[in-house]
């Protein structure tokens, strides 16, 4: 038995040892309160501080980079990076060429958001941002589906009239509420498996690490606080 | 950046402004106008070397050499150069990593290149992944100077492959005639007398670098055209300075930019040009003599 604890200590002692490796997280930088760059020019948000949290759990350095939504995938396949951590929904489509930790953020609503309170939503042209899940349900809503590269540019698209309403997750399109007459419309639409960090199949250590730290928060509670934090008291939570 | 600045929510007006145009960002945003300059410095005489040895190349008695430098300028004919800005940097990354990685490997028997993943070993990554980002951000800005530098070269090698054909043929005559080798003709003859062929040329391809800065931005570099989307988008209440869509202020920014670039261009190229024409049996040359007459 002594030995046995022993043996467990080494082993503990070690792996912090082994741990303190670098992790490089990539996210997007432009998805408020999610990501964003701050006026600074750091990375800050949601994000941010939950993988500052996790990598300090895990006794891992972690630096942050920022790279376009488009090629996010790619550039994490070709090593640019190690993780994902922007905001991603679990999907089916994305799981065939990466892999993702356990959601860190439930299956948050989506909504769509117009300037007009009777925008036709089935029907009519909605701005998504390409390659995310909603731009996917819009495609196969019947509504003409109008991509742009960044959350801000679905945006601009509906101030400016070329989209009638835009459709996005409803926590990042919270802050642009009442600003030029932009409000919510029509019904709130659950998508995803909820977020998790996206990580290349061949790192399974670094998945392990992940889960294991967010097991821990969701455990403690800590994540919930987080996510109330950002996210405001009506957020979905863990339970 | 100043102490009034602490609480933007308490300024208006120009002080508001005054805060906001020097934030930590913004001061990147000026930053990266050295990027687009530094850029310039670098690639344009790293291109005229490239363009140099291509042109010479292809006019080599040697047929490799010759192979080289005629397949090189062909290839910006045969290529979008937009294609190669993609390619020349993510090509380069794998390959010296690959290299990196069959010296440095302990174990190299896995697949570099599976599950459309491409997988080297921690020791084997350019710059490691525990270097600080400055390092990744310099390597990456030195794979597209190379990208900017093999593009530009092949166009250069095309314009002075050009300048050297336009030399006309009695002076390289006249100097095999004197008895100098084939190195010496190309040394005092045919170079001295190629650049006032190649200057208007080269000049409209230095405009063209110039217009083409704004590709960094595609290969994920930190450049202004990325700075000004990103200062420029919506920014709401989560941000110190909340402010609506702005992007058309800052891209007008860039077009002055550029204007007064290209505009400072033309009049020093104007000036070399004049320089370089004097004295020589071209349209630019016979002008000056009769000017001067």
């Amino acid at each position: 038995m002594k030995k046995l604890i022993l043996t467990a200590a080494i082993l503990g002692l070690s792996a912090g040892v082994a741990a303190a490796e670098t992790v490089r997280m990539g996210t997007e930088g432009a998805y408020p309160p999610y990501n964003y760059i701050d006026d600074n020019g750091q990375v800050a948000g949601f994000e941010r501080e939950l993988g500052d949290k996790l990598c300090e759990m895990e006794g891992l350095t972690c630096t942050w980079v920022t790279n376009d939504w488009d090629s996010i995938i790619p550039n994490l396949l070709s090593g640019n990076y190690d993780t994902i951590i922007a905001g991603m929904s679990i999907t089916e489509e994305r799981e065939k060429s990466i892999d993702f930790t356990q959601a860190y953020y439930p299956p948050a609503a989506s909504a769509y958001m117009s300037m007009d309170p009777n925008a036709d939503l089935k029907g009519g042209v909605i701005a998504a941002q390409t390659g995310t899940i909603q731009a996917a349900h819009v495609a196969e809503s019947g509504a003409t589906l109008a991509e742009y590269a960044t959350l801000d540019d679905t945006i601009a698209a509906v101030k400016n009239g070329e989209a009638d309403a835009v459709f996005a997750d409803k926590d990042a399109l919270a802050p642009f509420a009442g600003t030029d007459g932009m409000e919510f419309v029509g019904d709130d639409v659950p998508l995803g498996k909820g977020i998790g960090i996206g990580l290349r199949k061949s790192d399974t250590a670094l998945k392990d690490k992940f889960n294991d730290a967010i097991s821990k928060m969701k455990a403690d509670g800590s994540l919930n606080e987080m996510i109330k934090k950002y996210f405001g008291d009506d957020a979905l939570t863990f339970n | 950046m100043f102490e009034s600045c602490s609480d933007p929510s308490a300024l208006h007006g120009l002080s508001w402004m005054l805060c906001y145009l020097t934030t930590g960002k913004h001061l990147l945003f000026y930053g990266s106008f050295g990027i687009v300059l530094i850029l310039l410095a670098i690639t344009a005489p790293v291109a005229l070397i490239f363009g140099f040895g291509g042109a010479l190349a292809a006019r080599s008695a040697l047929w490799p050499f010759k192979l080289i430098g005629r397949g090189y300028i062909a290839m910006v004919r045969g290529v979008p150069d937009i294609i190669f800005f993609l390619f020349v940097p993510i090509a380069m990354d794998q390959g010296l990593e690959f290299l990196k990685s069959r010296a440095v490997c302990e174990d190299t028997s896995a697949p570099v290149w599976s599950n459309n993943e491409f997988h080297v070993c921690a020791a084997a990554k350019i710059p490691l992944g525990s270097s600080p980002q400055l390092y990744h951000e310099i390597y990456g800005f030195a794979l597209a100077v190379i990208a900017f530098s093999v593009v530009y070269g092949a166009f250069a090698a095309n314009v002075l492959y050009g300048a050297m054909q336009a030399v006309p043929r009695a002076q390289l005559e006249t100097a095999e005639a004197y008895g100098m080798t084939r190195a010496q003709v190309n040394r005092r003859v045919l170079i001295p007398q190629m650049w006032a062929y190649a200057i208007p040329g080269l000049s409209n391809l230095w405009m063209i670098l110039i217009k083409a800065t704004p590709l960094l931005f595609l290969l994920g570099i930190e450049d202004i055209v990325y700075w000004a989307r990103e200062l420029g988008a919506t920014k709401s209440q989560i941000y110190a300075f909340p402010h609506p869509d702005w992007r058309l202020y800052y891209f007008l920014v860039l077009l002055v930019f550029y204007l007064l670039m290209t505009k400072l261009s033309e009049i020093v190229l104007a000036k070399i040009n004049r320089r370089i024409a004097f004295g020589q049996a071209t349209a630019a040359g016979e002008a000056l003599r009769k000017a001067g007459a």
